[in-house]
């Protein structure tokens, strides 16, 4: 098997637990993102989703193990590792436009001032944003809107690999649809190899190729990697009719209420922590077997 | 009929009211000094015919006002100067003593800001050093710089650089983590981040303590030059005061009120353009 795109080799994480001890948040995950997926990481508060995310955008560094993109280990923020946030970061001070140009003026230092502005206006309107609106400063924005201002500075980047931080965790319902569906829209033009950490099932099944699960912690661990066997392009009004649909998502909610406590705490005993691959595949095969116990997963590497 | 009226509207009425309340009580309760021809051959013996040296009346202090501003930048001599002047060898002394300490402070606390080690290294000098009456280094600076004018200069430097440094420290300090990663994951170097990044986020709370500083700066330049004396507002206080001209002595009170209000007027309309919502 070839190297992935990214890979994650054996990487743990310890934090002192202030009585002269450790705590050991995951150790040995070892896990691959390949050029152009989207992948999407479920897990409880406090597994290290997050941590793996800073360690990915090499805004920390881990306890041991190594990140590799494209062959070379990651040290430090770069910008070929884009980030959008969870709140947002966008500078105050600077309207939305001025947001995105300050990114764009960091990946293309050689460029015109119109070059760099059109560049930032061509983004601000993919995601919807167009006219005066990109004048307004964050704090005039609807947080739907700051999410949109802070997409449209990422991909106009076009980082190597794409980091998504729960970007709609704090928006409400619907607006966070819309958003998940303009996100959709750019991703699939640029085929962006994209990591997204996020809390929300439906959410995880719509954008993402494959989504790893993970134990709860300490000693989290990437546990496997359900892939999403529904074609896209996506609606959200239509994946929930296709037949894979309710077999993912049960097994998602599965893992999440029992299996991600029941697997928790296990110590790797210095091997690799490599996530089992799920397929669930019901389109076909449904009506062959139908007083089987639903064989939830069929494990192939 | 005031209910027509907008909310400052209002209270610009008030304003007027009391100011004009007041310059009436003030001008009525100054008593009349007998004339001359009204006195007794007593009273003109005891001396009670010379002027009596008294809080004058404000419609005196208006005169006054009218004649000085009316020619302010006249130059008769070293006693005998124009209240613009004298004035402008103020704000000359503040503006140079504070641009000083502005070149160091904002520097030195940027560097406090950013590192905690610098921080805890410098704070017990800042501790000891800010609550120090600035006219104290008044003598040494004297002795050492051996040049009224510059010691002036040198003790509004000292004053004006506390509130700068203390306010540069803490808001570079508080800068959000989330905004210094922005920079780091745009790979800005550690310049372009402190000035398109840390400088922005932190220039309301950088601004409040240069306007801080330049309040003080003005309370402190007129007992400095009262000290030092030769030119400046607070010499001509002084020496109006040994002239016992108070009608002068008012007047330039009030116009040093005036220009305070004026440099601070100044460092508002820089605190709103500086100003972001989170």
């Amino acid at each position: 098997m070839s190297k992935p795109f990214l890979s994650i080799e054996r990487l743990t994480q310890t934090y002192p637990d202030g009585q002269g001890g450790s705590t050991t948040v995951f150790e040995n995950a070892s896990f691959g993102i390949e050029k152009g997926e989207f992948v999407c990481i479920l897990g409880h508060s406090g597994c290290g989703k997050s941590t793996i995310m800073n360690i990915l955008a090499g805004l920390a560094e881990p306890t041991s193990g190594v990140v590799k993109m494209d062959g070379l280990e990651v040290s430090g923020p770069s910008l070929d590792r884009g980030v959008v946030f969870q709140n947002y970061s966008l500078l105050p001070w600077l309207s939305a436009l001025k947001n995105v140009t300050f990114g764009v003026k960091a990946r293309h230092p050689d460029w015109s001032r119109e070059k760099v502005e059109a560049h930032a206006r061509d983004f601000l309107a993919k995601v919807g944003l167009e006219g005066d609106v990109v004048h307004r400063k964050p704090s005039q924005l609807s947080g739907g809107m700051r999410q949109r201002v802070s997409i449209a500075r990422a991909f106009a980047n076009h980082p190597k690999l794409l980091l998504l931080d729960e970007p709609f965790g704090a928006l409400d319902a619907l607006t966070r649809g819309t958003i998940q569906e303009e996100l959709l829209k750019i991703w699939s033009g640029t085929e962006q190899t994209v990591f997204m950490i996020t809390h929300d099932i439906d959410e995880a099944i719509l954008l993402a190729d494959r989504i790893l699960l993970m134990t709860n912690g300490p000693f989290a661990r990437v546990a496997e990697s359900v892939e999403i066997t529904i074609p896209r392009p996506r609606k959200r009004t239509e994946i929930v009719e296709h037949p894979n649909y309710y077999a993912i998502r049960n097994h998602l909610v599965q893992f999440l209420g029992h299996r991600s406590k029941e697997l928790a705490g296990k110590q790797s005993d210095d091997a690799d922590q490599r996530p089992e691959t799920v397929r669930l595949e019901k389109t076909g095969q449904a009506e062959d077997e139908p007083s089987a116990p639903p064989p939830l997963r069929a494990v192939n590497d | 009929m005031l209910d027509n009226l907008s909310i400052n509207q209002r209270a610009a009425i008030l304003s007027l009211v009391m100011l004009i309340g007041g310059l009436l009580i003030w001008e009525a309760a100054i008593p009349a000094q007998k004339t001359a021809e009204n006195l007794t051959e007593y009273e003109l013996l005891m001396g009670l015919g010379q002027e009596r040296a008294g809080v004058p009346p404000p419609s005196d202090i208006l005169a006054k006002a009218w004649e000085e501003l009316s020619n302010p930048f006249y130059d008769a001599g070293p006693n005998d100067k124009g209240i613009g002047i004298q004035i402008g060898y103020s704000i000359y002394r503040v503006l140079s003593g504070y641009f000083l300490a502005a070149l160091v402070a904002i520097p030195l606390g940027f560097l406090i800001g950013m590192s905690q080690i610098a921080y805890k290294a410098f704070n017990p000098f800042i501790q000891v050093l800010r609550p120090i009456s600035p006219l104290a280094w008044m003598p040494l600076a004297l002795f050492v710089i051996q040049d009224s004018e510059a010691s002036a200069i040198f003790v509004i430097f000292i004053c004006s650089i506390w509130p700068m440094l203390i306010n540069t420290a803490f808001g570079v300090a508080g800068v959000r983590q989330d905004w210094v990663n922005v920079a780091r994951t745009h790979e800005l170097g550690s310049l372009r981040t402190a000035f398109t990044v840390i400088l922005p986020a932190a220039a309301p709370t950088i601004i409040t303590g240069m306007r801080i500083s330049i309040g003080i700066a003005w309370l402190v330049i007129v007992a400095a030059e009262m000290l030092v004396g030769g030119t400046g507002i607070g010499y001509y206080v002084w020496n109006e005061w040994n002239n016992l001209d108070l009608t002068s002595v008012i007047f330039s009170i009030l116009m040093i009120g005036v220009v305070g209000m004026l440099l601070d007027a100044a460092f508002s309309v820089l605190q709103r353009a500086v100003a972001y919502a989170e």
